[in-house]
């Protein structure tokens, strides 16, 4: 049977550079997965490839059994795997609630509905107070949170988190663990994470991924893939045994 | 019709081209570095035309020659205008800098009706309908020599932005704006230097413009038009492409003039603007983004 | 009616005043006044049009004189070569315009010609269609195309052939049609779409949203409603030149009631013309009074004027009215 996400020998290169370099890995339903690697891995990239704007140059991803590389991006979001930005991009001129509704419009056809989907995904958030807010005018948290609540308003099966947690305090990234911890327990959500953020990586994820130079070199639980010498060379370093 | 024939208006399309070139030039240059479209173009072209016919009318003064004084002046002109009107709406939305401009450009243009009434006027150059004659083919003295000055300006600026250190900092901002700033380059007052130069070419245009063209108000959005058609289908950010868009549209009009009809000859010219953008958006010598 | 439904109480009474005030107004307006209100209404009519793309789908069209002019010349053309009446002659147009209008979205949004780009595009094929009706027999070429008043046809309302009152009541309910169809397409999922679409595109696409498909919904109904309008205008004048009708400045003329008002705002292309127009009119006025009757000088001002307007409030005047009247919703 084939896994709810499968990533094949995955390749894609950008003049000469290969950004992702025949990377290979499968998600199971209902679990929270990490990819870790410095900067310049090729993390960001493998998440443009799952989330449609790129097409890999080889391999193969599919997605419920189902191939979505190369798909356009709001195909592969009406195909159930949401995305966030790892530069916010709420839409500035709307309101809080008006970001989430949009949202909720892939799923409820009606605008009615929708506002009441919207509105729960924004309670979930913590965002319900300011709803009536620009989004323009949230502080740097309140816009991260409003992007997952956009993304999660599409109501996704897979829903990927491009480091929202980076440039948080320590509070606001508790704050986060603890509502996708509760997303992926109530609903059965998948989530993919690109994180910096080790705290958070350990806390939420029950498999990690770590690429190097475009290429993945461990894969496992997180409490093995830290101790992986190779990961310990080439990515963590000394200070992260602390 | 003879070969000859066709040749003949094949060049004189060429020469009105690079007059074309060297107008759109000044609006590629300003796109280009401030990112700012400047929709009075044409009516700064047709504001030194009139300032160059009247120089010829009232003091006999060659426009080819008044060139030099209208382009300076437009260039002081250039520079106020950015650093007091257009740059608090840079970075601003498109439609604001467009109603901006707009503004301005439906003041100069009805300034000049109310200042000169809608007829053309003309300069009677008095080697006017001199020719050269090579190898049967009649070419018009005033062509020659308007695209000859076309062509010494555009190449003063190519060397401008290539070897000058100004130059090259006016292109240090339009690659990295924020790179430029952090290095400590006064980007308002580049800015203001490359609108600068941007109004002296079309100054130095408009003047040239006064031997093949009558001045009259209603040129000015035509030109306008003109100068973007040109630009998108050289491609916007190259300068040489400015001078080859120029030449195509030169010769497209002169081939549409004869073949079909002078009202007829811009149909042709937004029918290649069409297929550029639809088949090479990036223009003919732009670089794809 | 649910859009009026959500208007708060103020915004109601408002609005019914409004509506009430303006279909009163012939009995107390003459002649002159009336023209005036009718060139009022059908710029807001345009401007409502022309704001569902730009203001709305955020796609800068310079080029809407296209649509007007085809839904004129369409329409007159059908009437005055073989009698067919403008009710038929306006679908026609609104056909013809859409397909214009799909041409364009299709060769600007597919091959992701944007902003500026896509502006010129439209600029492209009016001047284009300009030019090519310029030179066409069957519409009388530059010379014009004159659609015949006969006195057995007078009184011919279900024709569009009648007095001022006629087109004042037609224009009213042209512009209140646009700004129910626009409330309603705002609140609709389309509309807010189309806001996404505007304010970001990537991020709209992250959504689910086709935004390909959603810009073309928008200048496919932007451009049969600026062909209805188009309609309008060849029945209520009766001739139709190419250079007036499809000339440029047409369609500047017409985004900027808009964009005094209030760009994607329901109400701003209304308030837009009911400043614009009059003070068009009123410099008329002023210049001649003080004998400057200089060509252009009118002109002169009304650039001064849009400057100053876009330099003062650059998101239009209805914002701030509308904060100031108590109008936001709580």
């Amino acid at each position: 049977m084939s896994r709810f996400l499968e990533v094949a020998h995955v390749t894609k290169r950008f003049r000469g550079l290969t950004a992702v370099d025949d990377v290979s890995f499968g998600l199971d339903k209902g679990a929270i997965y990490a990819i870790i690697g410095p900067n310049g891995a090729g993390k960001t990239t493998l998440f443009n490839l799952l989330a449609g704007v790129y097409a890999p140059d080889a391999g193969s991803i599919a997605f419920e059994g189902k191939p979505i590389a190369g798909l356009a991006p709001e195909k592969i979001c009406q195909a159930g795997i949401a995305r966030t930005f790892q530069i916010v991009r709420p839409f500035p001129g709307l309101s809080v609630l008006e970001n989430a509704k949009i949202g909720a419009l892939l799923r409820h056809r009606d605008p009615l509905d929708a506002e009441q989907a919207a509105g729960e995904t924004l309670r979930r958030l913590d965002l319900w107070d300011k709803r009536r807010q620009l989004a323009a005018s949230l502080t740097l948290p309140d816009r991260k949170r409003l992007e997952m609540a956009r993304a999660l308003a599409t109501e996704p099966k897979l829903l990927l988190l491009d480091e929202v947690m980076a440039g948080l305090r320590p509070t606001e990234t508790d704050r986060i663990v603890s509502i996708l911890k509760a997303l992926a327990a109530e609903s059965g959500l998948t989530v993919l994470l690109i994180e910096h953020v080790m705290r958070a990586v350990m806390a939420l994820a029950e498999r990690i991924l770590v690429l190097h130079h475009g290429a993945a070199i461990a894969e496992g639980e997180p409490a093995t893939v830290v101790r992986d010498p190779l990961v310990l060379e080439c990515y963590l370093g000394a200070e992260a045994l602390e | 019709m003879p070969f000859d024939f066709y040749v003949t208006v094949a060049v004189q399309g060429v020469l009105t081209g690079l007059v074309y070139g060297l107008m759109a030039l000044g609006l590629s240059v300003i796109f280009g570095v401030v990112r700012v479209v400047n929709f009075a173009h044409g009516e700064f072209a047709v504001v030194a035309m009139y300032l160059a016919f009247l120089g010829f009318a009232m003091f006999g003064l060659d426009p080819i020659l008044a060139m030099l004084p209208i382009g300076l002046g437009f260039f002081g002109l250039g520079y106020l205008l950015q650093r007091h009107l257009i740059n608090p709406f840079v970075g601003r939305p498109e439609h604001e800098q467009f109603i901006l401009l707009v503004g301005l450009a439906i003041v100069l243009v009805n300034g000049l009706l109310m200042l000169f009434g809608p007829d053309t006027r003309h300069a009677n150059l008095p080697y006017g309908f001199d020719s050269y004659e090579v190898a049967n083919v009649l070419i018009d003295k005033v062509r020659v020599y308007a695209a000859a000055a076309a062509l010494v300006v555009a190449a003063l600026l190519f060397a401008f932005f290539r070897w000058s250190r100004t130059g090259m900092a006016i292109r240090a901002c339009a690659d990295n704006l924020l790179g430029a700033a952090i290095v400590g380059l006064d980007v308002k007052h580049l800015y203001a230097l490359t609108f600068g130069l941007g109004m002296a070419c079309v100054g130095a245009a408009g003047a040239l413009m006064v031997v093949l063209a009558d001045a009259t108000p209603m040129l000015a959005p035509a030109f306008t038009l003109l100068a973007f058609t040109i630009v998108i289908v050289g491609g916007m950010g190259s300068m040489a492409g400015a001078l080859v868009g120029g030449i195509l549209i030169g010769v497209s009009e002169a081939f549409a003039s004869f073949l079909v009809a002078p009202s007829a000859k811009s149909m042709f010219s937004f029918a290649i603007l069409i297929a550029i953008l639809a088949l090479r958006p990036q223009g003919l010598l732009g670089r794809k983004q | 009616m649910s859009v009026f439904a959500a208007l708060n109480g103020r915004a109601k009474l408002l609005l019914t005043l409004f509506v009430l005030g303006l279909a009163a107004a012939p009995l107390a307006a003459d002649r002159y006044l009336v023209s005036v209100l009718i060139l009022i209404f059908y710029f807001a009519y345009l401007g409502q049009a022309w704001n569902i793309m730009m203001g709305f789908a955020g796609q800068l069209s310079l080029g809407h004189s296209l649509y007007v002019g085809l839904g004129a010349y369409i329409a007159a053309a059908l009437w005055t070569k073989f009698g067919i009446g403008p009710w038929a002659g306006m679908f026609a147009g609104m056909a013809i315009a859409m397909a214009f209008g799909a041409a364009i979205g299709w060769l600007g949004f597919r091959f992701g010609i944007a902003g500026v780009y896509f502006a010129l595009l439209t600029i492209a094929f009016a001047e284009f269609t300009r030019i090519a009706f310029d030179h066409m027999d069957w519409t009388g070429r530059a010379g014009g195309l004159f659609l015949p008043v006969r006195a057995e046809q007078a009184g011919q309302w279900w024709n569009l052939r009648g007095g001022p009152l006629l087109f004042y009541y037609l224009a009213l309910a042209l512009m209140l049609g646009a700004l129910w169809l626009c409330a309603a397409l705002r609140a609709s999922r389309l509309g807010h779409y189309w806001l996404a679409v505007r304010e970001d595109e990537a991020a709209a696409r992250a959504l689910g949203i086709d935004a390909f498909a959603v810009k073309m919904q928008a200048v496919l109904i932007s451009s049969a409603m600026a062909a209805i309008g188009g309609t309008f205008y060849a029945f209520y004048y009766n001739n139709l030149f190419p250079a007036q009708i499809f000339d440029m400045s047409r369609s500047i003329e017409m985004i900027l009631a808009p964009i005094v008002g209030g760009l994607g705002t329901l109400f701003g292309p209304i308030l837009g013309a009911f400043i614009l127009t009059p003070l068009g009119e009123g410099l008329i006025a002023a210049t001649e009074e003080a004998g400057l009757s200089a060509p252009g000088t009118k002109a002169v001002f009304y650039g001064l004027a849009l400057m100053a307007i876009v330099w003062v409030a650059p998101s239009g005047v209805w914002p701030w009215l509308r904060r100031k009247l108590g109008l936001e919703t709580p």
